[in-house]
């Protein structure tokens, strides 16, 4: 393999992971915060990706679409959260897996229902249309790499919203103490709408800015979903910088197992999965 | 005096910054009682956390009759003979009372591992489990589900289950929490019984329960023991009585 | 209802799905055989998640093993023999649920809930883009197992209803070793670790042995089932271990009631006769295409309202009074 086929696979390897973190984040905070697993994580970021096409389809313009469905993600949101998931909160973790498979079957039929079973393509917006060449024959796109600046910038802010802002203390206070929160005066309950609606916007702008690369298509959901969970398993339940120490390693073992072992990739995963659970069960950075 | 059956010798226990229990060296030894008293936060639960494996010691040496045993799990020292009692009653609440105890004497049984031989049908676990339930004074109560007795009643349960592993050692954490004046004789008065045949450590904060059954006392505070020794010579300890605020009220009798 | 007429109960059932296969229906019989599998199906989820206290969400893997394992002991166009067929497919899920249980069982809750899933998902990728399995395309098995004696079939599983017997009989035989195994020391020390594990281990119960061992049982229980499917089914494929068979099999042993044996045949009939029905375009029209919406509305309002299942409310309704509850 010669050097600029290395860093292309390098630098998609980093995207894949940098997308992944995004989507894996929100499902780490949700569990970690509010300690709900949420199957149904990964129909949101189907949600994205399908919003993303239909709205560009309609507007012409895949920004648009995005601008256009993040608030209707974040709402979407906030309505579940208030509806359905705000019963789970002191129930066994039985109880929510099954109501979120549910969830997931709902999705699915709906899906099919309003945007149908094919398999569709989403435009790259014009001005990220281009490429960067890298060799005399070989150019990487810029689209790419712009995913790759938009997760870090969102990484960055997640950072800091968690660890430096008042909002960010009052969430991880929450993780730890609910009751004591609760009766500072702080509405919990408010924090806990925003914490679930702020993680399922993450994975479905992860959708909507990856659907030019992967298209739409069913079970798009299913599939990043149980990658999620070996990325929160190996990275450890609600940190976040586990799931971004994981998706990385993800995104580039999977980027380098497909040209290098291309029968085996798929396997790659959970081989790594079963390493880490042998040696440190807890995940990299979870607590023992 | 005998040998002494338990011995810690400098036990540490950190957690990240915090250190919860420092330099502890104490022993126990059959037939004596040994209080552990301290106010809240001195350690002393961590501290039965890890003589009985609940929590691994960061440093330090907890020998159980000449053998190293710190860091061992709570299973294996469980069944070398080491028995404790919980501060928050950690019993099987769905359970009926004769089945807490059952299941705490089938610990004992090698071959528990039968999977067709009904569990009734062990005589020996079943005489095991009626003894220690009538050590307790629970015999009466023997049908009834755990989660439907009285907070006393639990709490003699939650001996009671002890017991039924015939332990060598007992680590009791507040047996007479929340119970009332005469839950708390008959309590005391158990615990008279058992030091013949036991070595115990004792925690509690009934000053009167400490002080009919102390043989030794020691005072933790803030993870180290600042006294330790016959409860005459605790009492009458200088540093024991400025550690209490208002101390000699507290100590006496 | 009193105990006596409790324990004549699960006999008469048996003895009424006996006599089944005298209403001449094709359809109705395949349908009941396909209950029962999932009823085995279903207690062998049942042992983990409601005697043991551990949730699994791959379950099909070991269902799903156990139907490739068949698939590639059946030589193409022949037959292969029930005798040592059936045990050597169970074997190979007692064996991976041995190495997986090792692994997954360092961890609890809801890691592993994931890792279980995970699992599932390895197998299924290994069946999907290898060639092991026949890929996506699966696995054809062209004639059911035989039991022979020397050179005389005894009973010809090609025959419906005997199949269906078989699967009665099997059926039967795994809630009787349930039974037994549960109410032994081994299962009540099952139930002590579900109800409280801290307290089992501080008693000195070996604890990782005794999930292990449930965790290997329950494998090789779900490989009779995986087994039986194939063998009535004649076709694999990786959909069989997909984790849609999995949340099917743990809706099946919920909508049932979990800690119940009697309750997961109740929720495996209930939630194959519901996804038959649900589907069945003769009711539902253009509409039974998308069945799973209306089952994942139901999988919900069970989660949220019936936590307890079917059990559960058969219980209530012939609840005894207070707490003087004598044990057996």
């Amino acid at each position: 393999m010669d050097f600029a086929f290395f860093l292309i696979q390098l630098l998609n390897g980093l995207q894949y992971g940098l997308l992944l973190f995004l989507v894996a984040s929100g499902l780490t905070l949700v569990f970690g915060i509010m300690g709900i697993i949420n199957l149904a994580h990964g129909s949101f970021y189907m949600v994205g990706a399908y919003l993303a096409w239909s709205l560009s389809s309609l507007t012409g313009s895949l920004t648009a679409a995005i601008l256009l469905a993040i608030p209707l993600t974040v709402i979407l949101g906030m309505a579940l959260e208030r509806l359905l998931f705000r019963h789970l909160y002191q129930r066994d973790h039985l109880y929510q897996v099954l109501l979120t498979y549910g969830l997931i079957l709902v999705f699915e039929e709906l899906r099919s229902l309003i945007w149908g079973d094919d398999v569709h393509g989403v435009a790259v917006p014009a001005l990220l249309n281009a490429s960067i060449p890298l060799t005399d024959n070989l150019s990487y796109p810029i689209y790419r790499l712009a995913i790759s600046g938009v997760c870090l910038l969102l990484a960055a802010g997640l950072y800091f919203l968690i660890q430096k802002t008042r909002l960010g203390m009052m969430i991880r206070a929450g993780a730890s103490n609910r009751d004591m929160v609760q009766s500072l005066g702080i509405d919990i309950k408010l924090i806990y709408t925003l914490v679930f609606a702020l993680g399922i916007a993450l994975a479905a702008f992860a959708g909507m800015i990856n659907a030019p690369l992967s298209s739409v298509f069913p079970n798009m959901g299913s599939q990043v979903l149980i990658i999620c969970f070996v990325v929160v398993v190996i990275g450890g339940i609600g940190s976040v910088k586990g799931a971004m120490a994981a998706s990385l390693m993800i995104g580039l073992a999977e980027t380098f197992g497909q040209v290098l072992v291309p029968e085996v990739a798929g396997m790659i995963v959970y081989v790594l999965m079963a390493i880490v659970l042998v040696w440190r069960p807890q995940g990299l950075f979870g607590r023992a | 005096m005998s040998e002494a059956i338990l011995r810690t010798k400098g036990l540490t226990k950190r957690f990240g910054g915090l250190v919860a229990v420092s330099d502890v060296s104490l022993d126990l030894h059959v037939g004596e009682i040994h209080v552990v008293i301290g106010p809240n936060g001195a350690g002393k639960t961590t501290l039965t956390n890890l003589l009985s494996g609940d929590l691994p010691p960061t440093s330090g040496e907890v020998m159980f009759q000449g053998r190293d045993i710190a860091g061992c799990s709570s299973d294996h020292i469980s069944r070398l003979g080491i028995g404790r009692s919980y501060q928050k009653t950690n019993i099987f609440l769905p359970f009926t009372v004769f089945e807490n105890c059952r299941l705490a004497a089938q610990s004992r049984t090698p071959n528990a591992f039968r999977v067709f031989h009904q569990a009734g049908r062990y005589p020996e676990i079943n005489r095991r489990a009626e003894e220690a339930m009538t050590a307790a004074g629970l015999d009466k109560r023997a049908g009834r589900i755990a989660a439907t007795l009285s907070h006393g009643e639990q709490r003699q349960l939650e001996i009671a289950m002890c017991l039924a592993t015939q332990p060598r050692v007992l680590l009791l954490d507040e047996p007479l929490a929340g119970m009332g004046p005469h839950e708390s004789q008959s309590m005391v008065e158990l615990i008279k019984r058992l030091t013949a045949d036991h070595a115990i450590m004792l925690i509690e904060h009934d000053m009167d329960a400490v002080f009919a059954l102390a043989h030794r006392l020691t005072v933790m505070v803030n993870g180290e023991v600042l006294e330790s020794g016959t409860p005459d010579a605790v009492r009458s300890s200088p540093a024991v009585q400025l550690a209490y605020l208002g101390g000699e009220e507290i100590l006496h009798e | 209802m009193s105990s006596r007429l409790a324990r004549f109960l699960p006999w008469l059932a048996v003895g009424l799905l006996a006599l089944f296969p005298l209403v001449e229906s094709t359809f109705y019989m395949q349908l009941l055989t396909k209950v029962l599998i999932m009823a085995i199906f279903a207690m062998s989820l049942d042992l983990l998640v409601g005697y043991t206290g551990l949730v699994s969400f791959g379950h099909a893997a070991y269902f799903g093993l156990a139907g490739y394992a068949l698939a590639l002991m059946a030589p193409k166009y022949e037959t292969v023999s029930l005798w040592w067929s059936l045990p050597a497919a169970v074997g190979v899920c007692a064996l991976f649920a041995l190495i997986t249980g090792t692994l997954v069982l360092r961890t609890r809750g809801i890691y592993f809930i994931m890792v279980t899933l995970a699992f599932s998902q390895m197998l299924f990728f290994i069946f999907h883009d290898t060639k092991i399995g026949g890929g996506s395309d699966g696995i054809y098995i062209y004639a059911k197992p035989v039991m022979k004696m020397g050179d005389v079939e005894l009973f010809s599983l090609e025959k419906l209803q005997n199949f269906y017997w078989l699967v009665l009989v099997l059926t039967a035989l795994v809630y009787l070793l349930l039974h037994r195994v549960l109410g032994s020391t081994f299962g009540r020390a099952l139930l002590g670790i579900k109800v409280n594990e801290h307290r089992m281990r501080a008693l000195g119960f070996p604890v990782f042995r005794y999930q292990l061992a449930s965790f290997t049982l329950a494998g090789a229980l779900a490989g009779v089932a995986g087994y039986l499917a194939a063998a009535q089914y004649g076709f694999v494929n990786p959909e069989i271990l997909s984790w849609h068979q999995s949340g099917a099999v743990l809706m099946m042993v919920i909508l049932g009631g979990m800690g119940s044996l009697y309750g997961s045949v109740i929720g495996a009939f209930a939630f194959v006769l519901l996804q038959e029905g649900l589907s069945d375009q003769a009711w539902f029209g253009s509409w039974a295409k998308h069945w799973q919406l209306a089952m994942g509305i139901f999988i919900m309002l069970i989660a949220l309202y019936l936590p307890q299942g079917l059990a559960g409310l058969l219980q209530k309704l012939g609840r005894k009074p207070a707490a003087e509850v004598a044990d057996e």
